[in-house]
């Protein structure tokens, strides 16, 4: 099937298997590698993006669900050499160690902004429930966030 | 730059890269020329716990869509390979005759893409006579239905074989006046890292075998690999791409790894493998899973004079390194941080029908302190005191000699009163131990818990040192070349740090290259918390003994005495003591040096020995007497790992080993129905912790350091979970004990601490 999505502001259009998730399409399709699997059952969010200004778990949508809409990934966050202040507070932070959840929890952690701009802890930790990390014990990962809310 | 950059927070090189484009894992190799054309493998895994295989018919699954090929052990001409722990016990690498648990490999699918090996896999139709699955531990270890013959045993490694006594028992008590008994079992969790498993291999045209590997020691992998192809380590080239987390359960080659070079060899195109986190659920070793029976006895004031622990440990369906850690990990730190006057421990490993042990962050350290403070714990309840008190009345006071305790473990240096008063004090422990006894008399249903830990773990206990080589590229960058392999640690920028501080160059013309055999033959790799001891160690000693070369370059240029020659560090460039205007810098002396083989040097530099961090924990948790649910609502860590070279890294893996600590106390187990079945095979079953179940951490700093190696430091990445692991689940108990609970087992799930309250009352 023939899908057409705007991927980090170039539109794409690409003939896909129809069982094709969207992870696969923007990993093998576009060899945008960034975003990660990390599971089979929808529950760790190493694959979470933007589709249309929202976060997602690219793992639970087909890529022709995303047809004609508009698809951020970790790629497509920076500006030149510039990097988005979410990106930036988890380099301050500490946020990330082996880097596998990190393309995920960064868009997760920029959707959950979005939705409550000025979030206690309690409210990162649930917001972030869905995007699993096994090396940061999740501290740094709720401190960059709150660091990136508060424009530190 | 002013000052030494050590012991300075300084923010990670390698993470622009990891936050802009994302890490280059073994599963995001496009571009890689020599795997151009690479077909897909996956594995066919058993069904069933433990049975004889009577056919593996592969005809529907060849016939499928994109399948170019199936092979059985049969096919691959196998051969038995023995353990490396117990010879006794072998297996081929595709199981051909006999199956041992759920997910065992039993034949490889060669496909187009992934997606059709996955559907194939599901066509090759096994049949099996299926046999008793032994999935609990002292049934196996009294069972003559036996998972290896030859070894005439379940039990596949005792520590009795090693000279060492067997317990002997309740008589030993007959002095104390108190004595308790538990038996508590550290139950059996999934390391989980975020890569799953991953690999790749190709036969390039010079007849080498190239393999990528989602690795923790390369290094170590070349010797498997070259056996299982039948070829010349020589001929074998392991290359590590960027690892998505390891905490010991990727330090050995698997099955699935070392048999890609076979299948590429048989089918003649490179192939990739990368499980699904289903398989690696079931295929991928797991952690922990001992069983202990623990008496300790003493005084009525609360002296322990007495300790006993048979660690029964669960090797699992293979003689893997979980056998061994009972014996060399477990046991020889059972004394813990405790002047313990009489200690006995055996350790007896037994097969089952379940996934293979492995190491798994703190491995056989945080068995042998959940032990010990468990039964801590257990003692200061029956004898009606503090457990923080009683702890202290039994601590080895400080020492900055060796202390050897009665099991023959010699400590390096040690301050455990200091550790535990330091964090008592930060947490507040007076103070929640007022709340508490508030809560309790305003009869609140969630009551307040708070558990304490002590502990001490023996870290850089593997290998006797480390490679490390330092070049100085013709610009004056640095190239630096390591033995340990880092997948999350940091090493890009400790490693840096380190060079720098010898030699004057900034950390961002300091490279670091790792997990490449060609290019870094020897290394032990990165486990056992030993990579800053002993990689960063060597790499500080290589770069100190290259200032002494340039040195003998610089005089040379400079037509003076070596030893007038200083190294300005703030220019990285060298000069004549007191004529600082003409100066050689490094880049200079790298091209004057560029005939004659370049600047650079490199050695094996060796460590005497281990070392042994320490500190404590307190863990709060409130606990909902009418549901039994369990929240983590504050921990303190004070973990003394020595010297601190980057005290931001050093937080990190505290955080992260708490967080595996509180996992496995209150939530994480691996579970098998009677039949061998495992019922948490995928991330949806498992327990895995997530950020709404833990607190924030408070990291209490504390820095003993040791003579050991030459930068002080001790290991620092397992420490937090072996702290925390026992803190939480005595915190839990304690929450409840007014009630009259004085064991919950972990993971204390709502409904065991729900059960526990209600078998109590």
């Amino acid at each position: 099937m023939k899908v057409t999505i705007t991927v980090n502001g170039t539109t794409h259009e690409t003939d896909v298997e129809p069982r094709t998730l969207l992870v696969q399409y923007v990993r093998e399709n576009l060899g945008l590698t960034g975003t990660n699997i990390g599971c089979d059952t929808s529950s760790c969010g190493a694959c979470s993006l933007h589709l249309n200004g929202e976060s997602v778990k690219s793992c639970t949508i087909l890529a022709v669900q995303a047809d004609g809409g508009s698809v951020t990934t970790i790629e497509g966050l920076a500006k030149g050499d510039v990097m988005h202040p979410m990106q930036q507070a988890f380099m301050e932070n500490h946020g990330l160690q082996c880097g596998f959840c990190t393309p995920g929890m960064v868009m997760a952690a920029i959707g959950l902004l979005n939705e409550i701009p000025n979030p206690t802890e309690e409210q990162v930790r649930i917001g972030l429930e869905g995007n699993l990390c096994r090396c940061t014990g999740y501290h740094n990962i709720v401190k960059s966030v709150l660091a990136c809310a508060n424009g530190k | 730059m002013g000052g030494s950059i050590l012991g300075n927070r300084v923010l990670r090189k390698e993470d622009p890269k990891f936050l802009t484009t994302g890490g280059v894992y073994v599963d995001d190799m496009v571009n890689e020329p020599l795997l151009e054309g690479a077909v897909h493998v996956t594995y066919v895994r058993s069904s069933v716990a433990h049975g004889i295989i009577t056919g593996i018919d592969t005809s529907d699954a060849l016939n499928m869509p994109g399948v170019l090929a199936v092979y059985t052990g049969a096919d691959l001409a196998l051969e038995p390979v023995p353990s490396a722990y117990n010879p006794m016990a072998t297996r081929t690498l595709l199981a051909t005759d006999k199956v041992r648990y759920v997910g065992e490999p039993l034949a490889a699918i060669v496909s187009q893409t992934r997606e059709q090996g996955e559907d194939a896999a599901e066509a090759v139709i096994v049949d099996y006579d299926v046999l008793e699955a032994l999935i609990d531990l002292e049934t196996s270890m009294a069972s003559t239905n036996l998972l290896y013959e030859a070894c005439g045993s379940n039990v596949v490694f005792d520590s009795m074989v090693l000279g060492l006594p067997d317990n002997t028992g309740d008589a030993y008590f007959a002095d104390c006046e108190v004595v308790v008994k538990g038996r508590y079992l550290n139950q059996r969790v999934a390391p989980c890292p975020l890569e799953v498993r991953g690999a790749a291999a190709a036969w390039g045209p010079d007849g080498r075998l190239t393999e990528w590997l989602s690795t923790q020691h390369a290094q170590g992998a070349v010797a498997p690999i070259a056996a299982a192809n039948g070829v010349d380590a020589s001929a074998v080239h392991v290359k590590t791409p960027d690892v998505g987390g390891g905490f010991g359960a990727k330090i050995g080659a698997y099955p699935e790894e070392l048999l890609l070079g076979v299948i590429a060899k048989k089918f003649g195109k490179p192939v990739k493998w990368r499980e699904t986190r289903s398989e690696s659920m079931v295929a991928l070793g797991h952690g922990r899973a001992q069983l202990q029976y623990v008496t300790i006895g003493g005084t009525k004031a609360g002296k322990v004079t007495h300790y006993q622990l048979w660690a029964i440990q669960d090797s699992g369906a293979w003689v893997d390194m979980g056998t061994i850690l009972a014996p060399f990990m477990t046991r020889p730190m059972s004394s813990g941080v405790y002047d313990i006057p009489n200690i006995e421990c055996r350790t007896t490993s037994v097969v089952t029908n379940t996934t293979p042990t492995v190491a798994y962050r703190g491995a056989g350290r945080p068995e042998a302190t959940a032990a010990i403070e468990r039964a801590m714990d257990m003692f200061a309840a029956e004898i009606g005191k503090d457990a923080a008190e009683v702890r202290r009345m039994n601590l080895i006071p400080k020492f900055l000699e060796p202390h050897t305790t009665v099991v023959g473990q010699t400590y390096d240096v040690g301050d455990y009163e200091e550790s535990l008063d330091r964090v008592l004090d930060v947490a507040d422990y007076k103070g929640w131990r007022e709340k508490q006894k508030a809560r309790r008399a305003s009869g609140d249903k969630v009551q307040i818990g708070i558990g304490v830990s002590v502990y001490v773990e023996i870290t850089g206990g593997v290998g006797n040192g480390e490679s490390a080589k330092v070049e100085i590229l013709d610009d004056g960058r640095a190239l630096v070349y390591t033995g340990t392999s880092p997948h999350g640690q940091g090493h890009a920028t400790s490693w840096a740090m380190l060079t720098s501080e010898q030699t004057g160059i900034p950390i961002e013309n300091i490279d670091l290259i790792w997990g490449d055999t060609d290019l870094v033959p020897i290394g032990t790799g990165t486990m056992g918390s030993r990579s800053l001891q002993q990689g960063g160690n060597a790499v500080f000693a290589v770069a100190g003994e290259l200032v002494n070369k340039a040195k003998t370059v610089a005089a040379r240029l400079l037509e003076a005495n070596e030893e007038d020659i200083v190294l300005d560090k703030d220019k990285g460039a060298f000069h004549v003591a007191g004529t600082p205007a003409v100066a050689k810098t490094w880049a200079e002396l790298a091209l004057a040096e560029k005939s004659s083989g370049g600047l650079g040097h490199s050695d094996v530099i060796g460590v005497s020995g281990a070392t042994f961090p320490f500190g404590a924990h307190v863990a709060i948790v409130e606990v909902d007497t009418e549901t039994g649910k369990v929240t983590h609502i504050a921990h303190t860590a004070c973990d003394d790992a020595g010297k601190v070279l980057n005290p931001m890294l050093l937080e990190g893996q505290i955080h992260g080993g708490v967080a595996q600590g509180a996992a496995q106390a209150l939530l994480e187990e691996v579970c098998y129905d009677p039949d061998g079945n495992p019922i948490t095979s995928n991330l949806a079953d498992y327990a895995f912790i997530s950020a709404a179940e833990l607190p924030s951490i408070t990291v209490v700093h504390m820095e003993t350091p040791t003579p050991i190696n030459l930068i002080g430091a001790k290991g620092i990445g397992e420490s937090g979970t072996i702290g925390a692991t026992p803190a939480l689940q005595s915190a839990v108990v304690d929450a409840v004990s007014h009630l009259g609970v004085r064991h919950i087992e972990m993971p204390a799930t709502a409904e065991r601490v729900w059960a526990a309250i209600q078998s109590a009352r």
